[in-house]
């Protein structure tokens, strides 16, 4: 039954719901699959037996008939989600064999609604990477190639294993991270869909921090109605996490198929970049005109700050990386390197357990926040996030409903191929997804088409602070006029 | 402000000045954490109470004790201090094995409270104003423990995460008295709130004192900080041996280095610990974790009203009510304990308003007198409160004269009792019975006629008459009716 595996996860939930097939069976197939493909390295830790176990619970409960709204339903989890019991590494060397005793809010929420657990995915070390390539575990491989091409593609990044594994069918749906775009770029990459919602919408109780004031989790899933049935369970206050929001989370799922008509749909003229692929122009201009087909006006808007986005970016975020992984000292937990003096022991220890960009950005972060240059680099990095917070709430105010960019600058690349000589040519990849961190706002990533070269493309809208429900209507007719897009198997 | 005058240190080069400033971290009372739910309690096995939190592990996150906000309110408002209904944390970045996070949450630019201003008595009813510049919250580290391995250092996270008031004074202490004066106010305030209970041998209140010197009125001089001082004697010690160290430099030529230093009771100096180039760069920055503290006025006004009454307040109403000086009051209202003392005896008293004063009397000299040498404090006195107000009465209701109630409180102090009780089964009671007080003064009359003879030309001889009398009736004759009686038998 291992056809069982191309289904979505809104099949899936009919076939349990019928008992057409059990969640054991559906589980075990998607075991099956990832066994078939390790050469892709989407996973860094197998969890078969608790998946099981997970499943025969979920069915037993599927026959009582009190299943929760994802019983049955194998996940696959970013490596950055805490799970109790199973290790946590956020794919850094630093955390060696961790093992929380707790469980992440976002996760422990998904296990209540009844999901099964397949085991953890790879992600760049610390989430700090676009292509999956920073992971202590190796690179991530792309299910996509170009056509007729055996050169292995990055997924994209952070949530590379995450992107990889859904668009590889071998798990229906994933959990993510989003900081600077890692939901939406790797989402772009493997024509998944992705959202990064509201920040405060989800909690980010348990999960290993990046930036704490721009990191957000959210789903991967294989169409829009997968990523509002997961967004769902996923989203929601917390008390232990002051971030959260406190604002009762909707049924995403009755957003699938409402009237996007009348909907104001902004067009930004800054992310018309220089040098942009005309494929990408093209598949911008293709998902206008869905929308305005399905009713929606569009509009051209401006949001003037965009250029000072990603610098300002590279700022906020290596700052507050900084701080957050200062916890990493082979003190507590993790890789411990033996010095002579207690310095000596934090140099070994974090020389040795961070990889160079985590480092990089460690120094980066570090000398923003010094004495003497906080006020030119940090002070004044914020002051341009409240400037493109504002840019974006200007837009909304006259009546803007959702805005409509390119995902990415570009279909997906090869391993090794970017950034080895400039960290740069690396961060430029964010450069249509790191204003939404910066203002907090919802972004969904939608698959849209193919380049020349048969590599996914991706259209982004970004939604008005908790108005999630809005970009699913939109993303599903974007989704109904492209089509859904697979892989030819090749692993 | 300030009436009082500083003492000033002498130099080869004439007179120097003193200028002070403290840092005061008071660890609050609460029954948790400052940002996890972990209890604070004291003592216990190492690491007995950490929270995951507490233990910094990935993904953890800070959420505020709001018990901890009202007791920094509480105690800004006992500081008279402006509250500020806006805040936020920061983060103060440096590493050390007792420091999970890598960082300390703590306030910089914002905090909780802002300034306020502090009345400090001084000996000989002098006082001074010192003010407060903020204060703010922040975490306490974790604590190493050097002596349970011979090649390993161990970490004791239980105090990791515990919440701590640091208050910050202005530079206007100018002598090491007013420093000791000033630690001894702050912390009288802090247990009268209940916002910290004080105990400095357990390190609930710990200051880092700053100290630089110059001419009287002159430019302020370069200071050094002198860390974590946890005595209010070894302050002064520290203060008085920093002091003459600095002028010992400037008198030679030498300049002062800013750097932050400890002091050796033992050794009675100060030794640097590091100076301003080894200084960390702590890259504060807003905690992205927390957002802004923020409350309204009327939270404030809500806690302010349901403060307890502080030692200035209580000292003013017992100078008011029962004609204390001001110097009775103020011992009597220095030690929170001693005031709840003095207040239920007060609250025991059949007539507190013509007994009111006598009471601080016997509390302050009988009492904290005896407690004094035998080197206890107020809270373990064998004469309760209960049992001074019964000597009191006894007193002022006339049953005793104040000669026996001093041998009565000897019996209450060694053997317990009730005072009342015992007057009675021991035959103390005052004799005022005039009969019986009368034939005791005709027979010493009677046995010394020259003296009588004598008396009406030496009137200042009476009191050789009144002793005879209360000698023969042990004591216990009432002296004003025996005053009486010898005048008018005597005929003066």
């Amino acid at each position: 039954m291992t056809d069982l595996t191309s289904l979505t996860l809104a099949e899936a939930r009919k076939g349990l719901a019928d008992k057409t097939f059990s969640s054991l069976e559906l589980t075990d197939a998607h075991l099956s699959a990832i066994e078939a493909a390790r050469v892709l390295n989407a996973f860094v830790m197998e969890t078969p037996d608790q998946a099981r176990a997970m499943a025969r619970e979920a069915d037993a409960k599927i026959t009582k008939g009190d299943a929760g709204p994802l019983a049955g339903i194998p996940l696959g989890i970013k490596d950055l989600f805490a799970t109790k019991g199973v290790r946590t590494t956020a794919c850094s060397k630093i955390l060696g064999n961790f093992v929380p005793t707790y469980e992440s809010t976002v996760t422990s929420q998904l296990w209540r609604d009844g999901a099964v657990m397949l085991g953890k995915l790879n992600n760049d070390e610390f989430a700090m990477g676009s292509a999956n390539e920073t992971s202590c575990f190796g690179p991530v491989g792309n299910p996509w190639r170009r056509e007729g091409s055996n050169t292995t593609l990055v997924p994209g990044g952070s949530s590379g294993g995450s992107a990889s594994a859904v668009a590889a069918l071998l798990c229906m749906g994933a959990t993510a991270t989003d900081t600077g775009g890692s939901i939406r770029q790797p989402a772009a990459f493997t024509a998944t869909v992705g959202i990064k919602p509201t920040y405060g919408r989800c909690s980010r109780w348990g999960i290993v921090a990046f930036a704490s004031s721009l990191d957000q989790a959210g789903p991967i899933a294989r169409s829009v109605r997968d990523a509002a049935m997961l967004l769902r369970s996923m989203a929601g206050h917390d008390p232990k996490d002051t971030t959260s929001v406190d604002i009762a989370v909707p049924d995403y799922e009755a957003a699938i198929g409402k009237s996007v008509k009348g909907m104001k749909i902004g067009i930004p003229r800054e992310y018309r970049l220089d040098g942009m692929p005309a494929e990408i122009e093209k598949l911008w201009e293709a998902g206008a005109k869905w929308l305005k087909t399905a009713g929606a006006e569009l509009v051209e808007v401006s949001l003037p700050h965009t250029k000072y986005a990603l610098p300002a970016y590279y700022i906020v975020a290596p700052a507050e990386a900084s701080s957050n992984l200062a916890r990493y000292d082979g003190v507590r937990y993790g890789l411990r390197e033996q010095g002579k003096t207690i310095i000596e022991q934090y140099e070994n220890t974090r020389a040795g357990g961070f990889g160079a960009e985590v480092r990089r950005r460690v120094m980066i972060g570090t000398y923003v926040l010094s004495a003497g240059y906080y006020d030119a680099y940090y002070l004044r990095a914020q002051k341009v996030r409240t400037l493109i917070k504002k840019d974006f709430e200007d837009c909304f105010a006259r009546g803007v409903d959702a805005i409509l960019t390119p995902a990415t600058p570009s279909a997906a690349f090869g391993i090794g191929e970017k950034g080895g000589a400039d960290p740069v040519e690396m961060y430029l990849n964010d450069i249509f997804t790191v204003t939404v961190n910066m203002a907090g706002l919802p972004g969904i990533a939608v698959p849209a088409g193919k380049d020349a070269q048969g590599l996914p493309l991706g259209l982004q809208l970004i939604g008005r602070p908790f108005e999630e429900e809005t970009l699913f209507s939109l993303g599903e007719v974007i989704e109904q006029a492209a089509g859904r897009f697979t892989p030819a198997r090749w692993w | 402000m300030s009436t009082a005058t500083h003492k000033l240190l002498k130099g080869a080069t004439g007179d120097w000045e003193m200028v002070i400033g403290m840092e005061i971290h008071a660890q609050v009372t609460s029954n948790s954490k400052l940002f996890s739910g972990a209890s604070t309690a004291f003592g216990g096995e190492p690491n007995s109470h950490v929270s995951l939190v507490d233990a910094a592990m990935p993904g953890m996150l800070p959420v505020i004790n709001e018990e901890c906000v009202r007791q920094a309110v509480r105690t800004g408002l006992g500081l008279n201090a402006k509250i500020n209904l806006r805040s936020v944390f920061d983060r103060k970045n440096y590493f050390y094995p007792d420091l999970p996070q890598g960082y300390q949450i703590s306030q910089y630019k914002s905090p909780v409270v802002g300034e306020g201003e502090v009345l400090v008595e001084l000996d000989g009813g002098r006082s001074v104003a010192i003010g407060i510049e903020r204060l703010h919250l922040e975490q306490d580290a974790g604590k190493l423990l050097h002596d349970r391995s011979p090649t390993m250092t161990n970490v004791d996270l239980n105090r990791s995460g515990v919440a701590l008031m640091e208050i910050v004074s202005k530079p206007d202490i100018r002598d090491a008295e007013q420093a000791k004066a000033y630690v001894t106010k702050l912390r009288s305030i802090l247990r009268y709130l209940g916002t910290c209970d004080g105990d400095m041998e357990k390190g609930s209140l710990r200051a880092d004192v700053n100290v630089s010197v110059r001419k009287p009125g002159g430019p302020l001089g370069t200071r050094c900080e002198i860390k974590n001082m946890n005595s209010i004697n070894f302050i002064g010690q520290a203060i008085e041996f920093e002091a003459r160290r600095q002028i010992e430099i400037l008198e030679e030529g030498g300049a002062i280095d800013q750097e932050t230093r400890l002091y050796d009771p033992n050794k009675g100096e100060t030794r640097s610990m590091r100076s301003k180039e080894e200084a960390h760069d702590y890259r504060y920055f807003p905690d992205p974790d927390l957002l802004p503290l923020e409350f309204d006025q009327a939270f404030v006004d809500e806690l302010k009203a349901k403060l307890p009454e502080l030692p200035d307040q209580k000292k003013a109403r017992f100078v008011a009510d029962f004609g204390l000086s001001a110097y009775d009051a103020s011992v009597l209202v220095a030690e929170r304990e001693s005031a709840v003392f003095y207040e239920t005896v007060l609250d025991k008293l059949a007539n507190r308003a013509r007994d009111g004063k006598m009471a601080a009397n016997w509390v302050i000299n009988e009492l904290f007198g005896r407690l004094n040498k035998e080197g206890r404090d107020i809270t373990g006195s064998p004469v309760t409160s209960e049992q001074l107000s019964g000597i009191i009465d006894l007193i002022g209701e006339g049953t005793i004269s104040g000669k026996i109630a001093k041998d009565l409180f000897e019996i209450v102090w060694q053997e317990g009792g009730d005072p009342r009780a015992l007057v009675e089964s021991r035959g103390m009671k005052q004799v005022t019975d005039l009969s019986a007080i009368e034939k005791v003064v005709d027979d010493i009359i009677a046995a010394n006629p020259d003296k009588a003879a004598q008396v009406k030309d030496k009137p200042q001889s009476l009191g050789w008459f009144v002793g005879q009398v209360m000698k023969s009736s042990g004591g216990k004759a009432n002296p004003q009716a025996v005053n009486e009686l010898l005048k008018s038998k005597l005929g003066i």
